[in-house]
């Protein structure tokens, strides 16, 4: 191709970090093309659901009287669940309703889409339904991608085309998945009208709820459930980890209805319609799976880099999708100056991520996908929690038995203090 | 909310199938039983079947999330690309 239709770069993947990477570059005059393989941005894209905006802040202040959010979230709720029952606690206050960095239920499709068109304005020219082949590499560099049977070249390839990068791994920079790093996210998208879902939540307006579920919904296998509220449905799935798949005999598809029929979730959900259902991969794996972040005119961010944080019970991606797309985004800007695109130039992106929220986030919870694969913390406590609520709660006229026994009791049924202290104790170190 | 079948649910979603082309392949070769009930256990959208001890599988309704790959570490499955531009699941809401 001639030199004129060289682009500054090109960006592989128009979710959040691809087009937090676009609108950057765009922003400072970069001739930026965005090559999204889906019809439009986010037609593709599924998560949980919850975008925490500080990221997103810096690059666009004030996102949420635009963007296209659900909620606010200003009501959390956490459940360690066994198949019977469930112990809950529902935590709402003024200084969730006053973060002065909120955080938002959000549907990808919409709200990925709304990002990708904030890059297009700004000058970024977005090609949609392309998917990039592989990339073009010349002596050890990356020069640009393949698409259509046509050749594009760029100076830099910023490819955050997420978690299931076959680029990154075609260049060897990143290895293949890990079963045990990677868990698959199922979820249902379902309607149950505005009124219906406050009403079911206690909220009232803009407000939404987030709610997290450990045990049952997985049947002890790593992970969990979640719901969140969004204007007129509910994002409603469960996390497994892929290694544990096969654990117990219940399929992955069975866990999202094994959910919906447990007698504390059922009724939430009560004369829902399906609006539509997805499944992803989520990252866990946590720092030590994280690839090499540049080579020679390419550099990677979001989930192809793995910059996604298991925290137990969430996992966050997009917050940090969007400040790694971003800081890519300016590392190529500052390579653009010394025009050299070459590793050592665009390796001022890592120093970026050393000095963000992202890498600081990464390292202190670096230990903690290990201690998760315990599953004492998802069978063994909630099964805990389960008795000790069922016997504090049990008034039938028999002797009351004083709280510290029924303490005793429980623990005397599962194992002992030994296990409940080693946990303790690792959770110690890991933090 | 009634019970709903994985068939019924693919049912809501949006494909733009490939009709020529599949872009998962198989080994239909692969005959450890173990692992191949891990791999139909794990699908989020039920597409592979052990039949008559052969593993079958079909890309249509495809959620393109992944797991299969990863799970079955290049044994059951062949090849795993993603679909052609603009083609395979589009999600509305996601």
């Amino acid at each position: 191709m001639s030199s004129e239709e060289k682009f500054d770069a090109i960006v592989v993947g128009g979710g959040l970090a691809g087009s937090a990477a676009a609108l950057t570059m765009a922003r400072a005059g970069l001739d930026v093309m965005l090559v999204e393989r889906g019809k439009f941005c986010g037609s593709k894209n599924s998560s949980g659901g919850r975008i925490y905006g500080h990221s997103l802040e810096k690059l666009i202040p004030n996102f949420a009287e635009e963007a296209p959010i659900e909620r606010k979230i200003t009501q959390e709720r956490l459940s360690l669940m066994t198949p019977a029952g469930a112990l809950s606690f529902q935590y709402s206050s003024d200084k969730l309703q006053n973060l002065k960095y909120p955080s938002y239920s959000v549907l990808r499709s919409k709200f990925d889409k709304w990002l990708a068109d904030k890059a297009e304005e700004a000058g970024v020219m977005l090609t949609e339904g392309f998917l990039v082949d592989e990339l073009v590499v010349e002596d050890g560099k990356v020069i640009g991608v393949m698409c259509a049977g046509e050749e594009f070249d760029a100076d830099v390839v910023v490819l955050a085309d997420g978690v299931n990068s076959l680029l990154a791994q075609q260049l060897g920079m990143k290895q293949e998945l890990d079963p045990q790093d990677v868990a698959v996210g199922v979820k249902e998208v379902i309607e149950l009208g505005e009124d219906v879902i406050n009403e079911r939540f206690g909220l009232s307006g803009n407000d939404g709820a987030a709610w997290m579920i450990a045990g049952d919904p997985t049947s002890g296998n790593l992970g969990g459930g979640f719901i969140y509220t969004n204007k007129d449905t509910l994002s409603l799935g469960i996390v497994t980890t892929i290694s544990d798949i096969g654990r117990v005999d219940v399929s992955v598809p069975d866990m999202v209805e094994r959910m919906k029929a447990h007698p504390s979730i059922a009724p939430f959900i009560k004369g829902g319609q399906l609006k539509e259902y997805s499944a992803h991969l989520v990252t866990e794996g946590g720092l030590k799976m994280m690839p090499e972040l540049v080579r020679d005119g390419v550099i990677l961010a979001g989930d192809a880099a793995a910059m996604v944080v298991n925290l137990g019970y969430t996992v966050r991606g997009m917050d940090l999708a969007i400040e790694s797309g971003r800081l890519a985004g300016e590392a190529v800007i500052k390579a653009k100056g010394r025009e050299d695109f070459s590793a050592a130039s665009l390796s001022c992106y890592k120093q970026m991520l050393d000095e963000s929220f992202i890498m600081k986030l990464m390292k202190q919870y670096q230990n903690l996908p290990g201690l998760l694969e315990d599953h004492i913390i998802f069978n063994d406590v909630p099964k805990m929690a389960d008795e000790f609520a069922g016997m504090v709660y049990k008034v039938d006229g028999s002797a009351p038995v004083a709280l510290p026994m029924i303490a005793l009791t429980v623990l005397a049924n599962n194992g002992g203090l030994n296990g409940l202290f080693g946990l303790g104790k690792k959770a110690w170190e890991a933090m | 909310m009634a019970k709903m079948s994985v068939d019924d649910k693919l049912g809501v979603v949006k494909f733009v199938t490939d009709e020529h082309e599949s872009h998962i392949q198989i080994n239909e070769e692969y005959h450890d039983e173990a692992e191949i009930k891990r791999l139909v256990m794990a699908c989020p959208a039920e597409l592979y079947k052990y039949t008559d001890g052969q593993l079958v599988f079909n890309h249509e309704g495809c959620l393109e999330c992944g797991t299969c790959r990863v799970i079955s570490g290049g044994k059951g499955v062949k090849s795993w690309t993603h679909p052609k531009g603009a083609m395979g699941v589009e999600y509305h809401q996601g």
